[in-house]
C-alpha cells in the first residue's frame, strides 16, 4: 500500500490560488491524485478548475473530508499554515515553501510534537508514490511504481537518481523528499521506519548531503532497527566548506558533518553507499538480484 | 549571515548585554586616533566572518596609539584566512580575573535550541568538549517554552559562586534577544569576570537566519559591510548561487544537490571542479547567459560541464536557454551540455540541429564528467 500518500489520499492544497499552487495542483490531479478542496483566505466559495476553495482548512476539512494538506502558501505565513493544517486534524502536511524562518519552524515542530500530523518539509519536493498519487513538484513522468522506497534530502537529487533507477527498470514504492531545511518534519529515521513496516517496500535508498547529522543518526538507527536492505548516496565530497556556525557547531553534532564522516558511518552500519547517481541504480540492481 | 564582532556588540548592548568599550577603524589613523580616547592602550581586532582569531594573530594588544596604527596597517587589506580585512574594532582593555564560555544555538538534531556553559574561556572550546566533556555543561531549549530558570542555575553552576548572578543576567539576555533577532548562533568566547565582579561579553560571535532577515530590516543593510568578489556580487543580483573554487571545469547545474553530486562525480573521472554554480529553476537564455558568464569570467576555466535535470525545467527550454546566451556570450572554452529528464529529447534535437561548435553534448552524467574533465585535461 505504499506510505503517506496513495491512492486513499484526499488532499487539500493551502495557497491552491497563487501561481505556483494551482500550477502544481492541476498537475498532481491529472497524475490521478484526488485533489478535493483547496484554501485560500478571503477566497471561499470560488473554484480553481472544479476544485472548491475555503477560507480556512477547518472549513474544508469539514466540507470535503480532506486527510492531507500541501502547503504553497509564502514563507512568512507558512509556519501558520502548518499549524492551522494541524488544529484542523490533518493527518499529513506537505510544505513546499522554501525560506521559512527557523525560528518559526522551531516552534511549529515543538508544538507538532503534541499532535498527530506528521509533517513532509519544509522547502521540499513532496512525495509521490509511483502510478498512484503525486503530492508535491515531483516530476511524475520520471517515477516507475516498484518496490523500492526512496528518501532525500535534496530535491533535484530525487529527480537524478529516480531517473536513473527507471532507466535501469527499476521502479519504486514511494519517494520522499524530505527537504534540507534545518528544522523538519519526517527525516531518515521516521522514512526508514515506515518503508521497513510496508510490504510493498523490498529496499530502501536514502540520499544525504553535507551538514548536520541526520545522516549519522539514521546509521545508528538502521544498526538497530531496520532489517531491509538500505542503499546511500551522499552529495559533497568536493562541495566547498560551508559557513561554519562558530565552534558550537562541531560540539553538537559530534561530527564534522563532511561527506565522508556520513559515508563512514553508513558503511559502519553495513549500508552500502555509492559514489554517483548511477552508481545508486548499480547497486540496487545487485542488491534485488542477489 | 555571520556578523562581524561590533555588529555582534551593537545587539549585545542594544539588549543591555555589558560589552567593553570599543571603536571600528577603517585605516592606521583612526585606529590611533581611537586608542588614545581609549586612554593609549587597548586591544585591536580583525573583523572577519570566520573564528579562530586569537591564535591566528588576528588580536594584538597595544601600549601605545602608534603601536595600534602598526597592528591596524598589517591587518587591514591583508588576508585572514582567506577572508580580507576591511575593518578592525579598537576597543579597552579590562581587568579580567576569570574567562567563561557560553553560547546558545539551533540545535538540528532535536530542532530546538542548545545553551552550553563552561567555567574554562577562551580556550579552544571544540578540543574540550570532546577531551573533558564533563567541563561543558549543556541543557536542551525547548523553543515553546523558552529558557527556564532551572536551566539558568543548571549552567551557571559551574561558574564560581560570585559569578553565576551576572552570568545568568547574561544568559537570559542572550536568550531574549536570540528570539528577538532571529538568531541562530550567539556564542561569547570568553565571557569575563572582571575584578571587581561584573560579568561582561569580551567577545561576539552572532549568526542571523538569512530567512528571517525580512523581519529585521536593520540587520539586513550589514550585509553590504561584508567584501564580496565582484563575480560573486554578480551572480547573486541574478538570483544564482556562485562558489568559486580552485580547478579547470566549470560547473553550471540546476539544484544545490544536483550541482554538488556533479563536483564530486568530475572528481571521480579526474577533473577539478572550477566552481560551484547553481542556476535554480527555470533556466532561461538570460539566466543561462549570466551563469556562462560568470563561470568563464574565471580565467582558469578550461571546459564548462552543463548539467540540467529537467523536472518542472523543460530540456527543450533550456536548449533553447543554452543556444540564446551564446548569441551574447562568446564561448572561449568547449561547453560539455547534458540534458536529461522532461523533453529531453526535444532538448537534444535542438542541440544536434544547432550544430554549434563550442557545444559537446552527452547523454549520461557520467561520460559528460568524463567529457568535461578530458577536455579540460587536454587544454592544459
Amino acid at each position: 500500500m505504499s506510505v503517506l500518500v496513495g491512492a486513499q489520499t484526499r488532499l487539500l492544497v493551502q495557497g491552491i490560488t497563487g501561481s505556483e499552487g494551482t500550477f502544481h495542483t492541476l498537475r498532481n490531479r491529472a497524475y490521478g491524485t484526488q485533489v478535493v478542496a483547496g484554501v485560500t483566505p478571503g477566497k471561499a466559495g470560488q473554484d480553481v478548475e472544479g476544485i472548491p476553495v475555503f477560507d480556512t482548512v477547518a472549513d474544508a476539512v469539514r466540507e470535503t473530508g480532506a486527510d492531507t494538506s500541501m502547503i504553497f502558501v509564502p514563507p512568512r505565513f507558512a509556519a501558520d499554515a502548518i499549524v492551522e493544517a494541524a488544529d484542523a486534524g490533518v493527518g499529513l502536511a506537505v510544505c513546499i515553501t522554501e525560506g521559512i524562518p527557523v525560528r518559526d519552524m522551531a516552534t511549529v515542530h515543538a508544538y507538532l510534537r503534541g499532535t498527530d500530523t506528521v509533517l513532509v518539509g519544509p522547502n521540499c519536493p513532496g512525495v509521490i508514490t509511483p502510478g498512484v498519487a503525486n503530492v508535491g513538484i515531483i516530476p511524475g513522468e520520471v517515477c516507475t511504481p516498484g518496490r523500492v522506497g526512496f528518501v532525500s534530502r535534496s530535491g533535484t537529487l530525487v529527480y537524478q537518481i529516480v531517473h536513473e533507477l527507471s532507466t535501469a527498470g527499476i521502479g519504486q514504492s514511494t519517494c520522499i523528499g524530505m527537504g534540507g531545511d534545518p528544522v523538519h518534519g519526517i527525516g531518515f529515521i521516521e522514512a526508514l521506519e515506515l518503508f521497513e513496516a510496508d510490504p510493498e517496500t523490498d529496499l530502501v535508498i536514502m540520499t544525504g548531503e553535507i551538514g548536520g547529522d541526520d545522516e549519522e543518526r539514521a546509521a545508528a538507527y538502521i544498526a538497530e532497527h531496520v532489517a531491509k536492505p538500505v542503499v546511500a548516496y551522499i552529495a559533497g565530497f568536493e562541495a566547498p566548506p560551508g559557513k561554519k556556525m562558530g565552534h558550537a557547531g562541531a560540539i553538537v553534532t559530534g561530527s564534522a558533518g563532511t561527506a565522508a564522516a556520513k559515508a563512514e558511518a553508513l558503511e559502519a552500519v553495513g549500508v552500502e553507499v555509492a559514489r554517483t547517481p548511477s552508481g545508486v541504480a548499480r547497486i540496487v540492481a545487485l542488491r534485488l538480484a542477489g | 549571515m555571520d556578523l562581524y564582532e561590533h555588529m555582534g556588540k551593537d545587539l549585545f548592548r542594544a539588549h543591555a548585554i555589558a560589552t567593553p568599550h570599543g571603536i571600528v577603524a577603517t585605516s592606521p589613523e583612526e585606529a590611533a586616533t581611537a586608542t588614545a580616547e581609549l586612554g593609549g592602550r587597548s586591544v585591536v581586532k580583525v573583523q572577519v566572518q570566520v573564528g579562530g582569531r586569537g591564535k591566528g594573530g588576528g588580536v594584538v594588544l597595544v601600549d601605545s596609539p602608534e603601536r595600534a596604527a602598526e597592528e591596524a596597517a598589517r591587518m587591514l587589506g591583508s588576508d585572514f584566512k582567506e577572508h580580507e580585512v576591511t575593518q578592525v574594532l579598537v576597543e579597552e582593555l579590562l581587568p579580567i580575573a576569570r574567562e567563561f564560555y557560553t553560547s546558545i544555538m539551533l540545535d538540528r538534531s532535536t530542532g530546538g535550541y542548545l545553551a552550553m556553559m563552561t567555567a574554562e574561556g577562551g580556550v579552544d572550546i571544540e578540543t574540550l568538549a570532546v577531551e573533558r566533556p564533563e567541563a561543558l555543561r549543556r541543557v536542551g531549549i525547548d523553543p515553546a517554552l523558552g529558557l527556564r530558570p532551572w536551566h539558568v542555575r543548571e549552567l551557571t553552576a559551574t561558574l564560581p559562586p560570585d559569578a553565576r548572578e551576572g552570568a545568568g543576567e547574561v544568559l537570559r539576555k542572550v536568550w531574549d534577544l536570540l528570539g528577538a533577532r532571529d538568531l541562530t548562533l550567539v556564542e561569547v568566547n570568553p565571557l569575563v569576570q572582571l575584578e571587581d565582579g561584573a560579568v561582561v561579553a569580551l567577545d561576539a560571535k552572532v549568526t542571523v537566519d538569512d530567512n528571517a532577515l525580512f523581519r529585521h530590516p536593520d540587520l539586513e543593510v550589514l550585509s553590504a559591510q561584508f567584501p564580496i568578489d565582484p563575480v560573486e556580487a554578480r551572480a547573486r543580483e541574478a538570483d544564482l548561487q556562485y562558489v568559486k573554487l580552485d580547478g579547470e571545469v566549470g560547473i553550471i547545474g540546476n539544484g544545490a544537490g544536483l550541482v554538488m553530486s556533479t563536483l564530486d562525480v568530475v572528481a571521480q573521472a579526474g577533473g577539478r571542479a572550477a566552481n560551484f554554480l547553481d542556476v535554480g529553476g527555470g533556466a532561461s537564455a538570460e539566466k543561462m547567459a549570466t551563469s556562462l558568464q560568470v563561470v568563464l569570467s574565471d580565467p582558469a576555466v578550461r571546459c564548462v560541464f552543463i548539467n540540467i535535470f529537467g523536472g518542472i525545467t523543460r530540456c527543450d527550454v533550456v536548449a533553447a536557454g543554452i543556444l540564446g546566451a551564446l548569441d551574447r556570450v562568446e564561448a572561449r572554452v568547449p561547453l560539455v551540455v547534458r540534458l536529461d529528464g522532461t523533453n529531453a529529447a526535444e532538448g537534444r534535437r535542438i542541440l544536434g540541429e544547432a550544430a554549434h561548435p563550442r557545444i559537446v553534448p552527452v547523454a549520461t552524467m557520467d561520460d559528460a564528467a568524463a567529457e568535461a574533465a578530458r577536455l579540460a585535461g587536454a587544454a592544459a
